[in-house]
C-alpha cells in the first residue's frame, strides 16, 4: 500500500535512532516493544496483583465466605469488613477473593479450550486444500452466525442437571460453562490460524523442509505452527476477557454457578436488588469484573504490538 | 442488484438449515424428555401433553423428527406456552417490537458515536484526541453491559431520580406525554447498549479509515482541489465502511446477547427477557422458539449487511 500510515509507531523509529545497536535477543526485543505501551505495562501489573490476590488472598484473609452475621447486614466498608457485607452479613472481601478465583479460572480454561479447538480446525483447514477446507470454513461461518448467548443459556438449561449428578454441582457447572463458552469462541482463532497457514505453507523455508522430505506433520509442528502463533496468542488474550464477561453474564442472569458460589457475576446478581441501600456491594463486584477485563484487553493490545505489529483493530 | 440479492438469499438458506440442525441437535441430545416436566405437572391435562408429543413427533426416527420440527418452526407453529397459557407465536409477536426498537435505536446511537469519532481520530492519528478516544473506546467495551446498566440505574434513577428504571409497555399517558414517557424510559437501555457497541465500532472505523486515507486515489482527490470534508466523506469513508460493515455483521450475535442482558436489567418486555423468564420457568417451547427467532434475526441482519455491501461497492454486486 503506497504511503499508507503505519499502523503503529513501533520499533522501527527507535531502532533507527539507536543506530548500530548491539545484538539483542528476541525476548529482550519483545519486552522493549511491550514496554513502550505504557497502559499495557500498568495493566499487566494490576492484573498480576489481582491474580496474586485471588490466589493467596483467601489464605491471608481467613474469613469464611458463608459466615452469616445478622448484626452486620448490608454494612458499608468498615475496618472489620474492608469491602462491607451483604444482606446476610457475609464478608464481601472474602467472597470477592473466592469468586475471583472462579471467574479468572473460567476465563483461562475457556481460552485454552477455544485455542485448542480453533488451532486444530484452522490448521487442518489451512494445510488441506479443497473440500475439507471448504467444509471446515463453512462450519466456522455457521458458528459465527449462531446466536451465542441464547444458545449458551439453552445448553446450560438442558444439560446442567445431568452434569451436576455426574461430577457434583460445582465441578459440573464449571466444566459445562468452560466447554460452552470455549466452544463459542474458537472461530476467530480458526480463521486466523488458517490465514497464517495459507501464507506460511508457500514460504521458502517450508518448501525447503518439504524438499528435504519432511512429513506433513513435521512441516506443521516444526515449521508452520510456531510461526503462526503470534496472532493466536493475541486472540487468546482477548478470549480470556470475553470468557470472563460471558461467565459473569450467565451468573448475572442467575443461570451460571449455583447461588452458594459467589462468582463476581453472581455477586452483582445478588446485589442488584439492594442498589438503593447498599450500592457498595454491586460497585465492588462490578469494578472487579471491569478492571479484570480492561487490563486483559490492554495487555492483549500490548502483546499485539509485540507479536503482530501489522494489525490495528 | 436483483440477481445479487437473490444469490445472497439462496446462500442464507443453508446457514438457516445449519442453525436449525444445531438447535435440533441440542434439543435431541438433551438428557431426558423435554416434556417430562409435564407428566408431573397437574396443571397440564394429559391430552395437551399427548398433542404436544404428537406435534413434536417424539416417537419417530430422528431424521423424520427433524423435518417435522423444521416444518413446524418455519410455519410459525411453535406450540403452546406452559406458563402463559397462550400460543408461543402470539407471545413472541407481542414481545418482538420492544426488542427491535431497543436494538435498532441503540445501533443508530452506536453509529452516531462511532462514525464521527472514528473518522476524526483517524484523520489525526496519534494526536491527543486519538489517544483519548482510544482509551475511552477500551473502557467502553471493557465495561460489561450489566454493570453499566446498574451504574446508570444507581446514578440516574436512584441518586438523581431523573429516569424511570422499569420499562413499561402499558403507559397510561396519551398524546405528547406518551411519547415523552416512552422516550424517557428508553434512554437508559438504548444508551447502555449503544455505548458498548459504539466503543468497539469506533476502533473498527478508525483502523479502516487509516487503511484508506493515504491511498493514491485520496491524494488525487485532494490534488483536484476538492474540499477536505468532501474528500473524507465521499472518498474515504465510503470505502472504509466496507470492512466495517463486515465486522458489524459478525458482531450481530454479540449485540443480541447484550440486548438480552439489557432487557433483563431494565425489565424491557422484549423477547430477551421472555427467554430468561421461560428458562427460569422451564417453559421449553418458548425457549426453543425464542432461540430460533434470534437465529433468524442474525441471518436477517447478515442479509441487510449484504445489501449494504452492494450499495457501498457496486463491484461486489456485479461479480
Amino acid at each position: 500500500m503506497a504511503g499508507s500510515t503505519p499502523a503503529l509507531l513501533t520499533a522501527d523509529a527507535r531502532a533507527a535512532r539507536e543506530g548500530l545497536a548491539p545484538q539483542i535477543s528476541p525476548a529482550l526485543d519483545a519486552w522493549r516493544r511491550f514496554r513502550r505501551h505504557r497502559l499495557a505495562v500498568v495493566s499487566a501489573v494490576i492484573l498480576l496483583a489481582m491474580t496474586l490476590a485471588v490466589a493467596f488472598g483467601p489464605a491471608l484473609w481467613p474469613v469464611e465466605i458463608n459466615d452469616i452475621d445478622f448484626t452486620a447486614r448490608l454494612q458499608p466498608p468498615t475496618p472489620a469488613h474492608p469491602l462491607g457485607t451483604d444482606d446476610l452479613g457475609q464478608d464481601l472481601l472474602a467472597r470477592m477473593l473466592y469468586g475471583g478465583r472462579i471467574s479468572l479460572a473460567v476465563g483461562l480454561a475457556a481460552m485454552v479450550v477455544s485455542l485448542i479447538v480453533g488451532t486444530l480446525v484452522g490448521a487442518v483447514a489451512g494445510i488441506s486444500r479443497g473440500s475439507i477446507d471448504a467444509a471446515l470454513m463453512w462450519l466456522t461461518d455457521l458458528f459465527l452466525s449462531l446466536p451465542q448467548l441464547p444458545l449458551l443459556l439453552v445448553i446450560i438449561y438442558l444439560f446442567r442437571d445431568v452434569l451436576k449428578a455426574v461430577v457434583g454441582p460445582e465441578g459440573g457447572v464449571f466444566i459445562l460453562v468452560v466447554a460452552v463458552i470455549g466452544g463459542f469462541r474458537w472461530m476467530p482463532v480458526a480463521r486466523l490460524v488458517r490465514a497464517q497457514f495459507l501464507s506460511l505453507r508457500e514460504k521458502e523455508f517450508v518448501e525447503a523442509a518439504r524438499a528435504l522430505g519432511a512429513s506433513t506433520t513435521r512441516q506443521v509442528m516444526r515449521h508452520i505452527l510456531p510461526n503462526a502463533l503470534g496472532p493466536v496468542i493475541v486472540a487468546g488474550t482477548i478470549n480470556v476477557a470475553d470468557a470472563i464477561i460471558a461467565e459473569s453474564t450467565l451468573s448475572f442472569l442467575g443461570l451460571g454457578f449455583p447461588p452458594d458460589i459467589p462468582t463476581w457475576g453472581r455477586l452483582l446478581f445478588d446485589a442488584k436488588d439492594y442498589l438503593d441501600i447498599a450500592p457498595h456491594w454491586a460497585l465492588f463486584a462490578g469494578a472487579a469484573i471491569f478492571l479484570a477485563v480492561l487490563t486483559i484487553n490492554f495487555v492483549g493490545d500490548g502483546l499485539r504490538d509485540v507479536l503482530d505489529p501489522r494489525r490495528v483493530m | 442488484m436483483g440477481r445479487y440479492l437473490l444469490r445472497r438469499l439462496l446462500i442464507a438458506v443453508p446457514s438457516l438449515i445449519g442453525i436449525s440442525i444445531v438447535l435440533f441437535t441440542v434439543l435431541a441430545l438433551a438428557p431426558g424428555d423435554p416434556f417430562g416436566e409435564l407428566a408431573t405437572n397437574p396443571a397440564v391435562p394429559p391430552e395437551v401433553r399427548a398433542a404436544l408429543r404428537a406435534q413434536f413427533g417424539m416417537d419417530d426416527p430422528v431424521l423424520e423428527r427433524y423435518f417435522h420440527w423444521l416444518v413446524a418452526m418455519l410455519r410459525g407453529d411453535w406450540g403452546f406456552s406452559f406458563v402463559s397459557r397462550v400460543d408461543v407465536d402470539r407471545l413472541i409477536w407481542q414481545r418482538l417490537p420492544a426488542t427491535l426498537f431497543v436494538i435498532g435505536s441503540s445501533q443508530i446511537l452506536a453509529l452516531l458515536i462511532a462514525l464521527p469519532v472514528g473518522v476524526y481520530a483517524a484523520t489525526r492519528p496519534y494526536s491527543l484526541f486519538d489517544q483519548i478516544a482510544n482509551t475511552f473506546a477500551f473502557i467502553g467495551f471493557s465495561l460489561p453491559t450489566f454493570f453499566t446498566g446498574l451504574l446508570f440505574i444507581l446514578l440516574f434513577s436512584i441518586d438523581l431520580g431523573w429516569l424511570p428504571f422499569v420499562y413499561r409497555s402499558d403507559l397510561s399517558a396519551t398524546g405528547f406525554s406518551w411519547w415523552w414517557e416512552e422516550f424517557r424510559q428508553a434512554i437508559m437501555p438504548v444508551a447502555v447498549l449503544g455505548m458498548f457497541q459504539g466503543a468497539s465500532w469506533t476502533r473498527y472505523v478508525r483502523s479502516a479509515v487509516l487503511d484508506v486515507i493515504r491511498l493514491d486515489y485520496v491524494v488525487t482527490a485532494r490534488a483536484k482541489g476538492l474540499r477536505e470534508g468532501k474528500v473524507v466523506l465521499k472518498h474515504v469513508v465510503r470505502n472504509a465502511l466496507i470492512p466495517v460493515v463486515t465486522l458489524v455483521a459478525l458482531q450481530m450475535p454479540t449485540i443480541f446477547g447484550g440486548a438480552i442482558v439489557t432487557e433483563q436489567i431494565f425489565r424491557v418486555p422484549g423477547i430477551g427477557s421472555l427467554l430468561i423468564s421461560s428458562i427460569l420457568a422451564n417453559d421449553t417451547p418458548v425457549i426453543m422458539a425464542v432461540t430460533f427467532v434470534f437465529a433468524c434475526l442474525v441471518i436477517l441482519f447478515n442479509l441487510i449487511a449484504d445489501v449494504l455491501y452492494g450499495w457501498l461497492d457496486p463491484r461486489i454486486a456485479y461479480r
